[in-house]
Parts: structure tokens; C-alpha cells; sequence
């Protein structure tokens, strides 16, 4: 401890807290506490993302006024849209630096190396991720913006709210999209089966009690957005959703 | 029984390693690992060869120097065993092996299959200890301990400094071996007065030292010896981000006395 320095002034405390975050972050522990929160913002969202979805089998009508409804607060809908892309922003940052530092602290790996307790996508966090970062891009320019779809529909042109229903069900009607959409929902299934439980653990939370149903909850989370998810453009594909 | 080995043959610190094969024709079931690499050593000193390097001492499991990779496992097959511990009825004849030395940044390859854990000694020094006063010895059961407590410490002091959980980690961490140090002294009354300084210090000098992040996959507690569970890294995470959160600023004046 350093005796004798000079009395803290405002601007010192508060550079003195700065740097105290930085040297939160700077730990691997901090960033994995980010990746934690942000990662369940991330979760929360595809959930409810899911289950907002899922009215596509509810008919036009159900959907389309959902998606009305999602549009009718401007400040709402894009503080939301903030918050989630501040959170994959970090997300993502937060896994390119943990990334490069453990490629560090293995440079030289096993000529043979056998996995002796770890599930499939606990070990494939690292390509999961980045798939499904190109996944939401594409996503994004696909039904939100509407720059990847041939045939994008708006239900108000003039305020310029897309009309979900038709744009569903017409994205969907080209196999390959799907086959990409299913894809894509298998690779998030294996990120949410080990992240949605791993986050915990991050932060802390490990209870011989509760740990296990954690456990449980994150798999038939990831289960439930895979059938969910892939329901709808398979859906599509068998004509029952038109 | 006849068993073939690759192991990883390294002069020096700086020299370039690479996987020698060797064949042990008359290995015995009840010959434990250790001990067929003693058979191998003698006949490789009676041919003016290097015998094989690797790190031993009590070889019955207690006391954490010895330890490699066998077939990508650490420490072998056999859960909850050390190398030393690890039996050769256990293999079958002609089983071939691949030995390879702890790999990290953080310890570096003395010779063949033996590494520098001092990175271990400076995450001690960094925190792992409690302060305590000199003098006479306290009334026994002075400070009571919970009983849940006191075994969830013990559980925890088991670690045995191998380094096995590292070696596991695909990222090199070194989450459990920290973690079962913080939570061993954190879980008892005399380690509450520096508990979020050992999380801080032994936190930070586990980055230092080079190790790498955790991420929950659990490969270390799989091989672990002493069968350390990963529920004391969420301790630690508890206590660092506690720590980090809690801690004041340094006062100069003020206080009582």
C-alpha cells in the first residue's frame, strides 16, 4: 500500500473508479462475468424472440398485429434494439479477447488428446459463437431489414413496418433458406446447451441444488428453440403454414 | 504383457521436442505406470541412452509432482488416480501410448515429460495463505466451524498441485487448482479477514502467469486426482466479483486506535 499520497480529489476518485473497472475487465474473470450478463440477455431474447414467432401459426391476422404492435413505440422498439446489439457487441468483444489469450496460454497442443468430461457443445462454444454471429447478419438483413429478401412486404408502407407474416412465409417457400434457417437453429441449440447454464457458473451461482436443474433448464431450453424454431420453416415447406 | 509408448522426448527448456517410440516387452500387470518407465529407463541407461525424465516422489498419490498425458487424458484413464496410483493391469498387451508432458504456456517443458510449476508456487504467494498470530496455540475448537463447512474445506485442500487441470483445459486454465486454494481458506473462519484480497491477488497473478480463461466445459475436474469439483470455481468467480465490486478505496487517516 502506498503511504503518503496526495488527498483524493473528485477527478482522482473518479479516475481511481475507472481504473478499477478496467482492472475488473481486464481480469478473465470480469470478461467472463460480461459474457455471462450479455449472454443472458441473449438467451432471454431468442426465448421470447421464439415465442413471438411461434403466433406465424396463429394465422396473418395474430401475426401481423404483432408485429404492428412491436412498431407502435419507436423509442421502445429501438432502446430494445440498443440494448441487444450493445449486448452482442460485447459479447462478441469479450470472446475475441478471451479467445486470443487462451490460444496464448496453449501455444503447443497434445498429439493426442481425448475428451474426458465435457459435452459436445461446451467444447464447440468457439465455433458456435462465430457461426451464429454471421447467422444474426444475415437474419437481420433477411426479415428486419429486408435487403436479403427477394420479396419483402410491408403491412405500412409508410412507417415502414414489415408485414411478418408474408415475409415468413415467403422467405421460407425457398428450401435453401430454410436448410440455412435449421442450420442455424441447431448451431444456436448447442450454444444455448452449454451458455445458458455455463453463464451461471460465471457469475458465481453453483449450489449442489441448483446447479442441476440449471443444468437441465439450459438443455430443454436449447431443445425447445430448436423444435420451435425449425417448426416454422418446416411449416413452410410442408404447405401447412401458406 | 508388451506395451508401445510415444513419449515426448525434449532436451531442454529451448529444444525442440518430438515423440520417440519405444516398446516394453515384458511389462507386469501389477507393475504400477511409474514402474515400467523404470524398466524402460534401466534399459535405456544399460544402452548409454538418456532414461526418460519425469517428476515423482511419494508415488502414492498424495503428493503432486508426478503426472502427464496419456492418450490425451491426464493422468491417465483411471478417474480419481494419479499416475503413480495408475496400475498396468489396467492396459492390455499390445496397447500403444502416447505420453506427453503437461502443455501450457504457463509451464514451460523442463525435459521430456517433466515442467516448471513454479507459476503455482507465485499463485500461492499471491493470496493463498492466512496471517495468523504467533504465540501460544489457540483453545482447540476456539472458533467453531460448521461441520458442512469444515468438510467443504477439507474437500478443497485435497488439491495436490499436479497440474493435471490445467493440462485438461483446452484454454490452459488454471480455474480449479486457484479456486480449490481460494476456497479451502475462503470456507473457514481464518481465511474471512484476507478473503477478497487472495481473490484478487490470486486471480490476477493466475492471468500473469499466462494461464487462460475458464469456460465451464469441465475437463479439469474429470481428471482430477483428487476429484475437485468446479462448484469451487464459481466460489472463486463469487469471491473475485464480490471483491472487485466491494472493494473501497484506500483511506490514509481515520479508523479507530
Amino acid at each position: 500500500m502506498s503511504v503518503g499520497s496526495a488527498a483524493p480529489s473528485a477527478a482522482g476518485a473518479r479516475s481511481a473508479d475507472t481504473s478499477k473497472l478496467l482492472s475488473f475487465y481486464h481480469s478473465p474473470v470480469g470478461k467472463k462475468a460480461v459474457m455471462a450478463i450479455t449472454g443472458l440477455i441473449g438467451a432471454g431474447f431468442v426465448i421470447a424472440h421464439m415465442l413471438g414467432n411461434l403466433q406465424v401459426f396463429l394465422g396473418p391476422a395474430v401475426m401481423n398485429a404483432y408485429g404492428m404492435k412491436l412498431h407502435e413505440s419507436p423509442p421502445l422498439l429501438y432502446g430494445a434494439r440498443t440494448v441487444l446489439l450493445i449486448a452482442l457487441a460485447l459479447h462478441i468483444v469479450a470472446a475475441v479477447q478471451l479467445s486470443r489469450m487462451n490460444a496464448q496460454a496453449r501455444p503447443k497442443g497434445y498429439a493426442k488428446w481425448t475428451p474426458a468430461g465435457s459435452s459436445y457443445a461446451s467444447r464447440t462454444m468457439r465455433v458456435s459463437g462465430p457461426l451464429l454471429a454471421l447467422f444474426i447478419i444475415y437474419h437481420l438483413l433477411h426479415f428486419t431489414s429486408g435487403v436479403a429478401h427477394p420479396n419483402f412486404h410491408y403491412q405500412d408502407a409508410l412507417h415502414r413496418v414489415p408485414a411478418p407474416y408474408e415475409n415468413v412465409v415467403a422467405g421460407f417457400s425457398n428450401p435453401v433458406v430454410s436448410l440455412v434457417y435449421i442450420a442455424a437453429m441447431i448451431v444456436l441449440m448447442l450454444h444455448i446447451h452449454h451458455g445458458a447454464w455455463s453463464l451461471f457458473q460465471s457469475l458465481g451461482l453453483n449450489h449442489p441444488r441448483y446447479t442441476p436443474a440449471l443444468r437441465s433448464l439450459a438443455r430443454a431450453a436449447s431443445y425447445a428453440l430448436l423444435t420451435g424454431n425449425c417448426a416454422i420453416p418446416l411449416a413452410v415447406l410442408a404447405g401447412v403454414v401458406k | 504383457m508388451k506395451i508401445i509408448l510415444h513419449v515426448w522426448r525434449q532436451k531442454d527448456r529451448n529444444a525442440e521436442g518430438k515423440l520417440v517410440r519405444y516398446e516394453c516387452p515384458n511389462v507386469s500387470e501389477h507393475m504400477s505406470f511409474l514402474e515400467m518407465l523404470d524398466v524402460l529407463n534401466e534399459d535405456l541407461t544399460a544402452k548409454g541412452d538418456d532414461p526418460v525424465a519425469f517428476e515423482h516422489d511419494c508415488r502414492e498419490g498424495i503428493c503432486g509432482c508426478c503426472g502427464f498425458v496419456i492418450n490425451g487424458v491426464a493422468h491417465g484413464p483411471m478417474p480419481g488416480t494419479t499416475v503413480c496410483q495408475l496400475h498396468m493391469r489396467h492396459f492390455k498387451d499390445g496397447d500403444e501410448l502416447y505420453l506427453e508432458p503437461w502443455r501450457a504456456m504457463a509451464f514451460p517443458v523442463l525435459k521430456d515429460l517433466m515442467v516448471d510449476r513454479s507459476a503455482f508456487d507465485r499463485i500461492i504467494a499471491a493470496g493463498g495463505y492466512v496471517s495468523v498470530s504467533t504465540g501460544a496455540p489457540p483453545d482447540g475448537n476456539a472458533l467453531p466451524v460448521p461441520k458442512s463447512d469444515a468438510e467443504r474445506a477439507m474437500d478443497a485442500a485435497q488439491c495436490i498441485g499436479c497440474g493435471a487441470c490445467v493440462a485438461a483445459c483446452p484454454n490452459a486454465s488454471a480455474s480449479l487448482f486457484t479456486s480449490a486454494k481460494v476456497s479451502h481458506l475462503g470456507l473457514l473462519p481464518q481465511g474471512q479477514p484476507e478473503r477478497h484480497e487472495r481473490a484478487l491477488g490470486m486471480v490476477r497473478q493466475m492471468a500473469i502467469e499466462g494461464f487462460g480463461a475458464c469456460g465451464n466445459i469441465g475437463e479439469c475436474e474429470a481428471v482430477c486426482p483428487k476429484r475437485i469439483s468446479i462448484e469451487n470455481i464459481a466460489r472463486m468467480h463469487r469471491d473475485f466479483l464480490c471483491a472487485a465490486f466491494a472493494e473501497r478505496p484506500h483511506v490514509e487517516t481515520g479508523g479507530a486506535g
